[in-house]
C-alpha cells in the first residue's frame, strides 16, 4: 500500500516538473506547431526562405507569409490567398498544408530556384502540388517569389441551361399498401473480375444506368470460399461515380486487403440503386488526355467546365483496358480546386507501373458536387 | 367393488341428463353469416343467461333470457372468421361455434402492378395482382371475376379478364412498341383501381453523329436517338463523344437535349471521332482538312 502511494507521488512530481520544464523551455517545432513562432527565423539561404514562407501557409499566417515575397507588387494579399485555398469553395478551402518539401532546383549568388513540394490534407485524402519558386537576395537575406496562377476571370454573361432535371414523388405513408412507389432504377454489372495484387485482392468493373431515369449507384461485393463461405464483404466506398444518368457507365474498385485470390472460389456481386433527384448540367469537358507509359505511368488531361455555374468538387475516375477491351485497372483524383466556367483545370491518374504497360485504352468519368446542389 | 360400480354409474347418469337438458334448451345458432349482416341466435329454456360470441379480433357479450331470440344488428360481426358462441346459464353451459364469411360485393381492392417502368416490347413484362375485399376489409376468398386492362396513348387496349382463386387475380400483360404512359385499370363488381405504367425507349439504335466545322473546333451532333422501334430516346441520355487523336484522348458524356446530343471540341487534322451510349457503339468520323 505504502509503494503503491509513493508510485504515485512520484507520478504526480514528475509530471508536474515535465509540465513546467515543457512551458518554459519549449522546443522549437512545438512552438510553431502552437501558432506562436516560426520553426526557421532567419532567411539567410534560399532554402531557409522558403522554408519560412510554407511554415506561414501551413500555419495560416497569410499576411506574415505576403509581407516576405519580393513580388508582392504583382498581386494581392487575397489573390495570394486565393491561389493556394482556392478561389471558389473547394477541397482545398477547408484543407490544411500537412507538410512542405523544399528542394534546391539551381543557386546563383543573388538568385536560386526551389522547388516546393506543399502536401495538404483534404477530406478526401491528401493532395499535393509543386511550385518553383524564384528566390531572390535582397540585402544580407532572401525573399520567395510567389509563382502566382490567377484564376481566369469569366466575363459577365447569362448562360442559358435547360438540361433536364429529375425530381422525384415517393409513395407516401398514407397509401394503400398496393400502389406503386416509383420504380427504383435497373443497373447492371457490364464487366467485373477480380485481381490479385500485392496488398489483397481487388475487383474491378463497370456498371452501366441502363434505364431512363437517373441512379444513385454503389456496388458491394462478397468473396466466397470455394466452400461457399463468405470470406469478406467490401463496397466500392469512393471509388465509383455515384449518380449515373441514363445510360451512363461508371467504372468501380472494391478492396480486399489481406485476402489472397487463391483463397476466393467465387464472388456474389451487389449493384444498389437508388432513384434520386438530379441534374444532367453541368456537362465537363475531358480534354487533351493522354497516357504516360512507365516509368511514373498517369493519365493527364483537362476538365473544363462547359455549364454556367461553378463545380465545387470534381472527382476524376479512370477505367483502364487491356488489348482485349478488359478492365485491368480504376483508379481516380479529386480535383482539389473549383472548376469554374471554361476554365481548363489539370488532372492526373497514377497508374501502378506493373499494369501500364498492358494498358490500350481507357474510359474517363467525372462525377461532380456543387455546394448547394443536389448531386 | 359394488361401491365403486354405484358410483360410476351414478356419474354416468348426471352426464346424460344434463346432455339431455341442454338439446331441450338447444342453442340454435347460424351455420354462416355474412360479415356485418344481421343476424339471431335462438335459445330454449326460461332464465337468465350470458351469450358471449368470440371471434377474430372482436368478442360480443350479451345477457339474455333463454328462450327469446336475440337479435344482433347489421355491423355487430364484421370481421370474416370462426366464431365460437358460449351461453352460461345458471346450471348449465352451453357451447356453439358458426362462420362470417366475407361479403360476395367487392368494396375495395388491392392492386399490385409491377413495374411501375419498362422498356418497350417486353413479353409479360407487366405484372398485375388484384385481392378483392369487402366492406369491412374482409378478403374474399370466392371465385371472383376481375378484369384487367392496359391502355396505351395510341388507343391499344389488351384486356384479360381472370378469376379469383383464394381471394387473388393475377395476369402478365406485354409492353407494347411505343412509348408512353400506360392505364392499368383493375376492375371488379363496380369497383376499380388504375395503376400507372410507363413504357419507356429501349436502347439507341443506329447511332449516327456528324461532324462539320465550327469556327477552330469541330462541331459533334447526333441525329435524333431512336430505339429500334422508333421510340425518341429521353432527353437526359448520356451519349459519349471521344476525339482520338496522335494518342490524345478527349471525352465529353452529353445529355441528350431535344433528342439529340451535340458538342464542340478540337480541330486537328486526322483526329477520329466516335460515338457511343452505355453499351451501344455508333459510327467513327475521321476529320481530315
Amino acid at each position: 500500500m505504502n509503494k503503491g502511494r509513493l508510485l504515485a507521488v512520484y507520478l504526480t512530481v514528475a509530471t508536474v516538473a515535465l509540465i513546467v520544464i515543457g512551458t518554459l523551455w519549449p522546443v522549437p517545432t512545438a512552438v510553431a506547431y502552437a501558432g506562436r513562432g516560426r520553426l526557421l527565423q532567419s532567411s539567410s539561404t534560399p532554402e531557409a526562405a522558403v522554408e519560412n514562407l510554407a511554415e506561414d501557409i501551413r500555419t495560416q499566417a497569410w499576411q506574415k507569409a505576403y509581407t516576405h515575397l519580393a513580388n508582392k507588387a504583382q498581386f494581392t494579399e487575397q489573390e495570394f490567398v486565393n491561389d493556394l485555398t482556392g478561389y471558389y469553395p473547394s477541397l482545398l478551402t477547408y484543407s490544411t498544408l500537412d507538410k512542405f518539401e523544399v528542394r534546391p532546383l539551381h543557386a546563383s549568388a543573388n538568385e536560386a530556384e526551389i522547388e516546393l513540394k506543399l502536401q495538404w490534407s483534404t477530406v478526401v485524402g491528401a493532395s499535393v502540388s509543386t511550385r518553383n519558386l524564384r528566390v531572390v537576395k535582397i540585402g544580407d537575406h532572401w525573399e520567395p517569389e510567389w509563382p502566382i496562377v490567377k484564376e481566369p476571370i469569366v466575363p459577365p454573361q447569362v448562360i442559358p441551361v435547360n438540361y433536364l432535371r429529375w425530381d422525384v414523388i415517393y409513395r407516401g405513408a398514407g397509401d394503400d399498401w398496393g400502389a406503386q412507389d416509383a420504380e427504383a432504377p435497373h443497373v447492371r454489372i457490364v464487366d467485373m473480375h477480380p485481381v490479385e495484387r500485392a496488398d489483397g485482392v481487388v475487383i474491378l468493373g463497370e456498371l452501366l444506368n441502363e434505364d431512363v431515369v437517373p441512379a444513385y449507384v454503389s456496388v458491394n461485393a462478397t468473396l466466397l470460399s470455394k466452400s461457399k463461405l463468405p470470406i469478406a464483404s467490401e463496397g466500392s466506398f469512393d471509388k465509383i461515380s455515384h449518380l449515373l444518368l441514363p445510360k451512363q457507365v461508371t467504372p468501380f474498385l472494391i478492396k480486399f486487403p489481406n485476402v489472397n485470390l487463391s483463397e476466393v472460389g467465387s464472388v456474389r456481386m451487389e449493384p444498389l440503386s437508388t432513384l434520386v433527384s438530379a441534374s444532367a448540367d453541368p456537362v465537363i469537358e475531358i480534354d487533351n488526355e493522354q497516357l504516360h507509359p512507365a516509368p511514373e505511368a498517369s493519365l493527364t488531361g483537362q476538365l473544363i467546365n462547359q455549364s454556367g455555374q461553378v463545380v465545387n468538387v470534381a472527382h476524376v475516375l479512370g477505367a483502364f483496358y487491356d488489348k482485349s477491351g478488359q478492365v485491368i485497372w480504376v483508379a481516380d483524383e479529386y480535383i482539389d480546386r473549383a472548376l469554374s466556367p471554361q476554365n481548363p483545370v489539370p488532372f492526373e491518374i497514377h497508374i501502378p507501373e506493373d499494369l501500364a504497360r498492358n494498358v490500350s485504352s481507357q474510359r474517363t468519368v467525372i462525377a461532380t458536387y456543387t455546394s448547394g446542389g443536389s448531386l | 367393488m359394488i361401491t365403486r360400480w354405484a358410483f360410476l354409474l351414478s356419474g354416468m347418469g348426471l352426464v346424460l341428463m344434463q346432455l339431455a337438458f341442454a338439446e331441450e334448451r338447444g342453442m340454435r345458432l347460424p351455420k354462416a353469416v355474412e360479415a356485418g349482416d344481421a343476424f339471431s341466435i335462438q335459445s330454449a329454456g326460461s332464465e337468465k343467461a350470458t351469450l358471449y360470441i368470440i371471434g377474430p379480433e372482436q368478442v360480443l357479450k350479451r345477457e339474455i333470457q333463454t328462450g327469446e331470440t336475440t337479435l344482433f344488428p347489421a355491423g355487430a360481426l364484421y370481421n370474416a372468421g370462426h366464431y365460437l358462441a358460449v351461453l352460461i346459464g345458471d346450471s348449465s353451459t352451453e357451447t356453439g361455434s358458426f362462420d362470417v364469411v366475407p361479403s360476395s360485393k367487392p368494396a375495395d381492392l388491392s392492386f399490385l402492378a409491377r413495374p411501375s417502368r419498362l422498356q418497350v416490347g417486353i413479353h409479360d413484362g407487366i405484372t398485375g395482382a388484384v385481392y378483392l375485399f369487402d366492406a369491412y376489409h374482409n378478403l374474399i376468398v370466392a371465385p371472383t371475376s376481375v378484369s384487367f386492362e392496359l391502355s396505351n396513348p395510341s388507343g391499344t387496349v389488351e384486356k384479360r379478364i381472370m378469376v379469383t382463386r383464394d381471394g387473388a387475380a393475377w395476369t402478365g400483360m406485354d409492353s407494347t412498341a411505343q412509348q408512353g404512359i400506360d392505364k392499368f385499370v383493375a376492375r371488379s363488381g363496380g369497383i376499380s383501381s388504375t395503376r400507372i405504367v410507363r413504357q419507356v425507349p429501349g436502347d439507341p439504335c443506329e447511332l449516327k453523329m456528324s461532324a462539320r466545322q465550327a469556327g477552330k473546333q469541330v462541331q459533334l451532333a447526333t441525329e435524333p436517338v431512336r430505339d429500334c422501334n422508333g421510340n425518341a430516346v429521353p432527353d437526359g441520355t448520356i451519349v459519349t463523344f471521344t476525339a482520338t487523336y496522335r494518342g490524345l484522348q478527349s471525352t465529353v458524356d452529353v445529355p441528350l437535349k431535344r433528342g439529340f446530343a451535340e458538342v464542340q471540341m478540337a480541330e486537328h487534322s486526322g483526329a477520329m471521332f466516335s460515338v457511343a451510349s452505355g453499351v451501344v457503339l455508333g459510327n467513327q468520323i475521321r476529320w481530315d482538312k
